[in-house]
């Protein structure tokens, strides 16, 4: 319950932080904190223009992919408390049930007929498919470190002691943030603030949303971003006491947000062809975590 | 006894009825006579899953010796498949075949094929004699030839078809390896011999008899490097053929597998890394292959393999699981493989009949040239939906369900065990999840190029859904998925026994099953629940919102170009391009395409075949080898009469002449020995 509301309030202000520190960082004065919020407001009172080449599908999709973010916000716990749903296996379930909302996101786009968003679908689907396994072996890794198999448990049991897992900690942050950087559709995988189609991702798949729909597309893109950095949160909070843990939540989802507006200001996009190897590199770092808790484990002999 | 001589009769009133009949009645009989089939062996079935073996010895005769007939839990639950999936098979067919009215003598033969193809296919299910076994295998390897080649006068049905059968043989010719190795040794075809013999020889011994088996039974499976017959024979079969061939016959083979790891005492631990590995390649490489397919049926054919290595990975863990003492491990494996084999004979099978739809509405299953059929069979297309969803393994259907257990499995078996085993772990769970990932990538392609957007030839303003009779049993398919995917505690009970044999909880006698897998599904499904009504909420909320504000329809958007055609949709090629790019190595696509000339270019073409690596290194490489030898004796096939007389007579002489030549040998045998 708490993790919940936490990642609330978190959405509310991660994007605006992000595009305030843009702002700052080439000199202007921007948007408030909360124009995001505001611009999704908005978005849910107008109406919409449909294409007439879609179906239902179109319609249906951001629905399921909104419910599907909210679905795998339940599954993340916030330090010893867990999530409003936790069992074994639930980081797999956290897995599916946004590939689920990816799913139908990727053929919403193919229902609109045109050739970008038919581009973009098919970059949105590679790039996630390589960013899976990454996931996997980081929770893999976890669940052998920790010896349990859901998120709480595994969050609940991680202390950071030695060398070897200050290093682990470091790189399962990367990891994440990475993935999270590719499911937000952020640079260097993606720039959302780009003028040219040909070469966004996730924005050119919602073209021919409007009006409620991209509220809710957007509103599950500012969702994703809480529930990352709560991840990241929760690597290291584990035993903490909730009155330390909660301001670290808020702090580290602030740096979390400001890094990714100064990557984005003072970083290019990556060429698309180079994507798919900087995500593979993201499975290799996930498998040196691996070896880094068989090492921890004292499984080299 | 009686049920299984009624069962055996059931085929032979066909053969003599089913031609005399009227088209329309050949269909109604073929029908009822295999529900009547069904019903005698589901009670069987049913019987057994509960717990109590049903075992029976007929008499046979002189040669095949007595001939027992074991119904045990693992029986049980295939031939449960396998009747669901002939049911609907049947019922699809009855409409499917009703284009080709004209064919009444290819009709009446498909029928009693068909009827003598399920009593075949039970059958094996349940013998336990290997000589019966053998027929049995033989007859279904037969019976599914024929049903190929329906479209007989296409060329490459046949050859398709041809390919298939010679394939099987191989099959057979492991199986008889196998049993010959056995029979030699005890001078029993019983299966209960084999288990006797395996365990009275050394290790590597019986692990070396568990592979001849094993590579019969993964012919059949379709695994890698086996696979090459499944992508031909699926596409050239009639969509009620190719389903079942996919929904149970490929899972027969599986059944082997199962039944051998009972039957042959062998090493399991190795066993299970020989078969995990395999496994994992199949599941990769099957479904590395079917997204470049442009062929539906063929994409599908190569996600059979992608399924069989999803299945033969619970299979794999189970093994080394069962061979560890690790129960919970064990039980994930086999629970997942045999609830997975249910779950892809659901959803493979009703991918097929669909794709059948697609097929006899527009006449092509080529994906580059449909397009918008969502709008003309809206039904067909949620239909494909649903089985797609599913063959992901997303929430809430079945594929999920499964595919979670062995997640399990895979993360329970993390957290013991040596540096082998966990590497072992970590890349088959590697392994499962880009599977996952590809598969995704796969039928998004499907679905979205061939349901949605525009057409993409102007071929098909008139094609419409088809009739409800037809739809009927994928209608019946698609509820068991859900069924599966909201409930699956309810299958969980009929799993228990046969997930028994295998995890060695009848031994030690705790029941790690019931509470294991009970308490993992239960919070799944309640997960699943709260999914789904939360959608459901969310769709009335967003209806109940956007009910007065305006909405327009409009073009899609061109990015400022004004006229759009149809022809600038993304195709499937162009979708899976990045990909193919990235995954050259592994793939094979041959490309032809002209160059645009001049200002004003005329027509061009581009086109890609999806080939396959191993077919070219396995079959092809030995083909060309073969017929290089065989070419020398060319000279022979001279073709005069009287030369071929003259072989005939030599052939006689030097038969003849063994006997005499052999006496000889051994008295210079025994002339040596005195020496």
């Amino acid at each position: 319950m708490l993790s919940l509301l936490l990642i609330f309030m978190a959405a509310l202000f991660f994007t605006g932080i992000i595009v305030r520190t843009k702002s700052l960082a080439s000199g202007r004065k921007g948007p408030g904190i909360l124009q995001p919020i505001w611009d999704v407001f908005r978005l849910f009172r107008k109406g919409a223009v449909y294409s007439e080449t879609t179906s239902f599908i179109f319609q249906l999709a951001p629905t399921v992919y909104f419910s599907s973010v909210l679905m795998a916000m339940l599954v993340v716990p916030f330090g010893r408390s867990h999530g409003i749903l936790s069992f074994n296996g639930d980081f797999i379930f956290f897995a599916y049930v946004l590939a689920l909302g990816k799913f139908f996101s990727i053929i919403a786009a193919l229902d609109t007929g045109s050739s970008f968003e038919g581009m973009g679908a098919s970059r949105e689907s590679l790039y996630s498919m390589f960013a899976e396994p990454a996931f996997f072996i980081l929770m893999g890794s976890l669940a052998l470190l920790s010896g349990h198999t859901s998120f709480q448990e595994i969050f609940s049991s991680l202390h950071i002691g030695s060398q070897i897992s200050y290093a682990m900690a470091a790189l399962a942050t990367f990891v994440l943030l990475m993935i999270s950087m590719i499911e937000g559709s952020r640079m260097p995988i993606d720039d959302p603030k780009t003028h040219l189609e040909l070469t966004m991702i996730h924005e050119v798949m919602i073209l021919d949303n409007s009006g409620f729909d991209l509220g809710l597309i957007l509103t599950a893109g500012y969702l994703k971003f809480a529930i990352y950095g709560a991840l990241i949160v929760n690597l290291f909070i584990g035993v903490i006491p909730f009155q330390y843990a909660i301001p670290s939540f808020f702090a580290i989802q602030f740096l979390m947000a400001v890094a990714i507006g100064l990557i984005e200001s003072f970083m290019a996009r990556f060429r698309m062809s180079h994507n798919p190897q900087f995500i593979v590199v993201l499975t290799s770092v996930s498998l040196l975590i691996f070896f880094g808790v068989l090492l921890i484990l004292q499984k080299f002999i | 006894m009686n049920l299984i001589t009624a069962f055996v009769l059931m085929p032979v009133a066909g053969i003599l009825i089913i031609p005399f009949l009227k088209v329309r009645w050949k269909g109604i009989l073929t029908l009822t006579l295999l529900a009547i089939n069904a019903v005698l062996s589901g009670i069987l079935a049913v019987n057994s899953l509960t717990g109590e073996t049903i075992s029976l010895i007929l008499p046979g005769s002189y040669v095949t010796g007595p001939i027992p007939v074991r119904i045990d839990a693992l029986s049980g639950w295939f031939i449960l498949i396998i009747n669901l999936i002939f049911l609907t098979g049947s019922l699809y067919g009855y409409s499917y075949l009703k284009t080709y009215k004209k064919r009444e003598d290819s009709l009446t033969l498909h029928s009693i094929v068909f009827l003598i193809q399920h009593v075949s296919i039970i059958s094996i299910c349940g013998i336990q004699n290997s000589f019966v076994f053998l027929i049995a295998w033989e007859i279904l390897a037969l019976t599914s030839f024929v049903l190929i080649i329906f479209e007989h006068e296409n060329p490459v049905t046949i050859k398709a078809g041809i390919n298939y059968l010679i394939q099987a043989h191989f099959s057979i010719l492991f199986l008889i390896i196998g049993f010959l190795w056995v029979l030699n040794k005890t001078k029993s075809y019983d299966f209960q011999a084999i288990t006797t013999y395996s365990s009275s020889i050394p290790g590597t011994a019986s692990l070396i008899l568990f592979l001849f088996f094993f590579v019969a039974f993964a012919i059949k499976a379709g695994f890698v490097p086996f696979h090459t017959w499944l992508p031909y024979a699926h596409p050239a079969a009639p969509a009620h053929v190719s389903g079942m061939m996919s929904g149970v016959i490929i899972k027969i083979g599986i059944y082997g597998i199962l039944r051998m790891l009972l039957v042959v005492k062998a090493d399991l631990i190795s066993a299970g890394y020989v078969i995990l590995i395999i496994s994992v390649l199949s599941g990769l490489y099957g479904v590395m292959l079917a997204i470049i397919q442009h062929n539906l049926k063929k994409l599908l054919a190569y996600h059979s393999i992608e399924n069989i290595g999803i299945i033969g990975i619970g299979i794999g863990i189970g093994c080394i699981g069962a061979g560890t003492g690790n129960t919970v491990l064990a039980t994930m494996g086999f629970a997942g493989a045999l609830l997975h084999t249910l779950n892809h004979a659901l959803f493979k099978s009703l991918l097929f009949y669909t794709a059948g739809n697609v097929y006899q509405v527009t006449h092509t299953i080529e994906i580059e040239k449909l397009g918008g059929l969502l709008k003309k069979m809206p039904q067909t297309a949620i239909l494909f939906l649903i089985a797609a969803l599913a063959i992901c393994g997303l929430p809430p259907f079945n594929g999920f369900i499964s595919e979670f257990i062995l997640y399990t499995g895979l993360y329970a078996w993390l957290s013991d065990g040596t540096l082998f085993s966990l590497l072992a772990a970590i890349f088959s769970i590697i392994g499962l999840v880009a599977i996952g990932g590809l598969a995704m990538i796969c039928f998004t392609k499907a679905f979205g190029i061939i349901f949605l957007g525009t057409e993409r030839l102007q071929i098909l303003p008139t094609c419409r859904e088809v009739p409800f009779l037809q739809l009927l049993p994928i209608y019946i398919l698609a509820a068991v998925i859900v069924l599966i995917g909201i409930f699956p505690l309810l299958f969980i009970h009929l799993l228990a026994e046969p997930v028994n044999l295998f995890n060695g909880a009848s031994i030690s006698g705790s029941d790690p099953l019931e509470s294991g897998l009970f308490n993992l599904l239960q919070p799944i499904s309640l997960a699943i629940w709260l999914f789904i009504l939360m959608i459901t909420a969310l769709i009335i909320l967003r209806k109940k919102l956007i009910r007065n504000r305006s909405h327009a329809i409009s073009p899609t958007w061109g990015c400022g170009y004004i006229s759009p055609t149809f022809k600038q949709q993304y195709t499937a090629g162009s979708y899976v391009r990045t990909y193919s790019k990235l995954f050259a190595p592994a793939l094979l696509v041959e490309k032809e395409e002209e160059v645009v000339h001049g200002v004003f270019p005329s027509e061009v073409k581009y086109h890609t075949r999806a080939y396959d690596k191993i077919e070219r290194g396995l079959i092809d490489r030995t083909i060309k080898l073969n017929k290089n030898f065989m070419g020398r004796f060319i000279f022979l096939n001279n073709g005069k009469l009287q030369i071929y007389i003259l072989y005939g007579i030599l052939f006689i002489l030097s038969v003849l002449s063994i006997p005499p030549l052999y006496r000889n040998f051994e008295s210079f045998i025994e002339l040596l020995k005195k020496l």
